[in-house]
């Protein structure tokens, strides 16, 4: 029978399979970071079970920690308190972290593939919903609550559903002004932030082939927010490429093993999914998100729609409360909305190449007046690898703030963020109503589009500059 | 975990498709170490004004919803973030039953962990009993898992599908990990074959 990517992992994941419960598969790799495990240590220990495989955890800060004055304690005391029990938790457990004075400190989702943890094949899992990033190697990652932190610590398995495959095919060549992030937003404009529920996506095509490994991990990022489980890109050259040499990736005769393996996981032709997208690489604008749902966009050469431009009632309202939110007009043009602040990082975009690409668009500009722009890297070593290629000085010369890594504004858990009414464009991934600051606004695009927004001010069509 | 048992409860409406995980309990509220005391900051953004007072613009501030177990709400309900935090506030405030007609994965996932049994309905269903709270403020409805339906003093009643597997686990109150580890041995034994199979994975 011709599998798909998604079942050839499931298969070979499988523990039990029995009548009238639900399929256990075993997971290889467990992330974790401060934030979504302390109450699985909790329930860990008040029933007196054991981590069951300590070497497939690695564990970081990023939500809560600071990106400024690293040095002083975390003035915020929830938030000490929270660093200390995730540090706590890793020693009395023997687990790998990377805490916030590690030189491998950064958002748990750049930090584990710079260090080759995740590979083709596996079945990945953490407590946050982003994890789906790690699709980019053709690993089966997905993320899971607390308690079910708690289930993998104690049994190394988890009851899953199986889910249905989607295969989302992206033809042709993206314009050199886009990126794995307009990709992204563009097929969750087409198909929904529920779209894809209930699936595993598999991304495919000509312009995901093209793609480097920090794009692939963009777009699969955001496959959590079409609705999916997880987003998968085959492993090819250029995965081998990036995990070859790094810390946790395999050596010498394994490696060879291992590639033999790794080459056996691409969809068979002729495979069947349960539902097919195609979109036109060529059709992608820079895409830039209007309203408080990701889904809620368009190119920046577009308007804002008017609610009375859907034909479906619930998308006419929500249209209506969404402009009313983010205090836009219909059909004005969105490189007219004004913005008060820029923020280039996160899980979806803090990645070395992502900081190429702003710095590229910052270079010799000056931040608009008004306007506060931060850069937060990803990680450590894209802090360490973007000084090393001056990249910093580019941003600050251009007037932006270079910061410490970690999740930073992204979902504002850490002092960094937005106040009531505030405008921001933001690299991250979601736009919800109040998630970058109560009562802030949030417009998602690349980081070459914020990067330019920063100096206008306002949104432009980079395709103009 | 508590048995879930058939009960009749006031079932509270609030009409909106999308609701986010940030929206359900936002991330100032995440910072905490333990599982309990959640339900004080549930829609919190929503629920209070900027001084800390109570809106009376948002619907489950409605002294009639008071004491409500069942929450009915608009599609792709929980969507955004794997926070566990959402099914903890929405337990610990009160509520044991949500119906929609569309849950994102995670969230759904996280409702059954805590008790919560997530109903879902067809659109057709979702206006009707929609249309029957707004008609009725007040009204409670009537749930019985064990028979898998909804009855409403409306006549709006209907059988609705669950995984028997949930449906047993959210009836007994059974521990996940604990069934999961009836089945140690087979994990055992997965482990020797995916050690032989992988072994650049235990390196």
């Amino acid at each position: 029978m011709k599998k798909t990517m998604y079942e050839k992992i499931w298969d070979s994941h499988l523990v039990v399979d029995v009548e009238g419960q639900a399929p256990l598969i075993y997971v290889d790799r467990h992330l974790m970071h401060e934030v979504t495990s302390p109450q699985a240590f909790e329930g860990l220990k008040i029933s007196g079970r054991k981590v069951r495989n300590p070497h497939s955890i690695l564990a970081t800060m990023d939500h809560c920690v600071p990106t400024k004055n690293r040095d002083l304690p975390i003035a915020d005391l929830i938030a000490r308190k929270q660093i200390e029990t995730m540090a706590d938790n890793c020693k009395e457990n023997g687990l790998n972290l990377y805490d916030m004075k590690s030189p491998n400190n950064g958002v748990i989702h750049v930090v584990v593939p710079e260090h080759g943890f995740v590979h083709p094949g596996m079945v990945v899992v953490c407590g946050d919903s982003h994890t789906a990033t790690h699709g980019a190697f053709g690993a089966l990652a997905f993320g899971i609550g607390t308690s079910e932190v708690e289930h993998v610590m104690a049994t190394q398995t988890l009851p899953q559903k199986k889910s249905k495959t989607m295969l989302v095919q992206v033809n042709g060549d993206l314009s050199k002004y886009c990126s794995a992030k307009d990709i992204a937003l563009a097929i969750i404009g087409k198909i929904g932030t529920a779209g894809g529920t209930g699936y595993v996506i598999e991304y495919a095509g000509d312009a995901i082939k093209a793609l480097s490994m920090e794009g692939r991990m963009t777009l699969c990022n955001m496959a959590i927010e079409a609705g999916a489980r997880a987003g998968l890109v085959a492993p090819d050259e250029k995965t081998y490429a990036y995990l070859n040499g790094k810390e946790f990736a395999p050596k010498g005769a394994m490696w060879e093993q291992a590639l033999a393996y790794w080459n056996s996981l691409p969809s068979d032709a002729g495979a069947e999914f349960d539902a097919v997208i195609t979109l036109d690489a060529a059709d992608i604008a820079p895409q830039v998100s209007w309203g408080t749902s990701p889904e809620q966009v368009v190119g920046v050469n577009a308007n804002v729609p008017a609610p009375d431009s859907f034909d479906n009632d619930g998308k006419r309202k929500a249209c209506e409360s969404a402009l009313a939110y983010m205090g836009l007009t219909p059909n004005m043009p969105i490189t007219d909305i004004k913005i008060d602040y820029v923020f280039i990082g996160s899980c979806t975009n803090g990645r070395i190449e992502d900081f190429r690409s702003a710095a590229e668009v910052a270079k010799g500009t000056k931040v608009a007046n008004g306007v506060t722009a931060i850069v937060v890297p990803g990680s450590y070593h894209v802090k360490e690898q973007a000084e090393k290629e001056g990249l910093d000085k580019i941003f600050i010369d251009a007037g932006w703030e270079w910061r410490e890594p970690g999740c930073s504004m992204c979902l504002a858990m850490n002092g960094d963020e937005l106040s009531k009414g505030q405008r921001c464009a933001s690299t991250s991934n979601r736009n919800f109503e109040g998630r970058q600051g109560k009562g802030g606004r949030t417009h998602l695009v690349s980081p070459a589009m914020a990067a330019a927004a920063a100096a206008a001010g306002h949104f432009v069509d980079i395709r103009n500059l | 975990m508590q048995p879930y048992t058939k009960h009749e409860s006031i079932a509270a409406l609030m009409n909106r498709s999308n609701v986010d995980t940030d929206q359900i309990i936002p991330k100032q509220f995440l910072k905490k170490v333990e599982r309990s005391g959640f339900g004080q900051h549930l829609f919190h953004d929503w629920r209070f004004n900027d001084d800390g007072s109570d809106n009376a613009d948002f619907e489950l501030n409605k002294p009639v919803f008071k004491g409500a177990k069942i929450l009915v709400v608009g599609d792709n309900f929980g969507c955004g973030s794997s926070r566990e935090h959402a099914p903890w506030a929405i337990a610990d405030y009160g509520f044991n039953t949500i119906i929609s007609t569309s849950y994102a994965d995670i969230f759904y996932n996280n409702c059954f962990k805590n008790g919560i049994l997530a109903i879902i309905v067809s659109q057709a269903q979702l206006d009707a009993l929609m249309a029957e709270i707004a008609a009725n403020e007040g009204v409670k409805f009537t749930v019985d898992l064990e028979n898998r339906t909804v009855t409403t003093p409306a006549g709006n009643s209907f059988t609705f599908e669950i995984d028997p597997f949930r449906q047993g686990n959210l009836l007994s109150g059974l521990d996940d990990i604990g069934l999961t580890l009836k089945h140690v041995d087979k994990i055992d034994a997965y482990e020797v074959k995916h050690k032989q199979s992988y072994p650049w994975l235990w390196a």
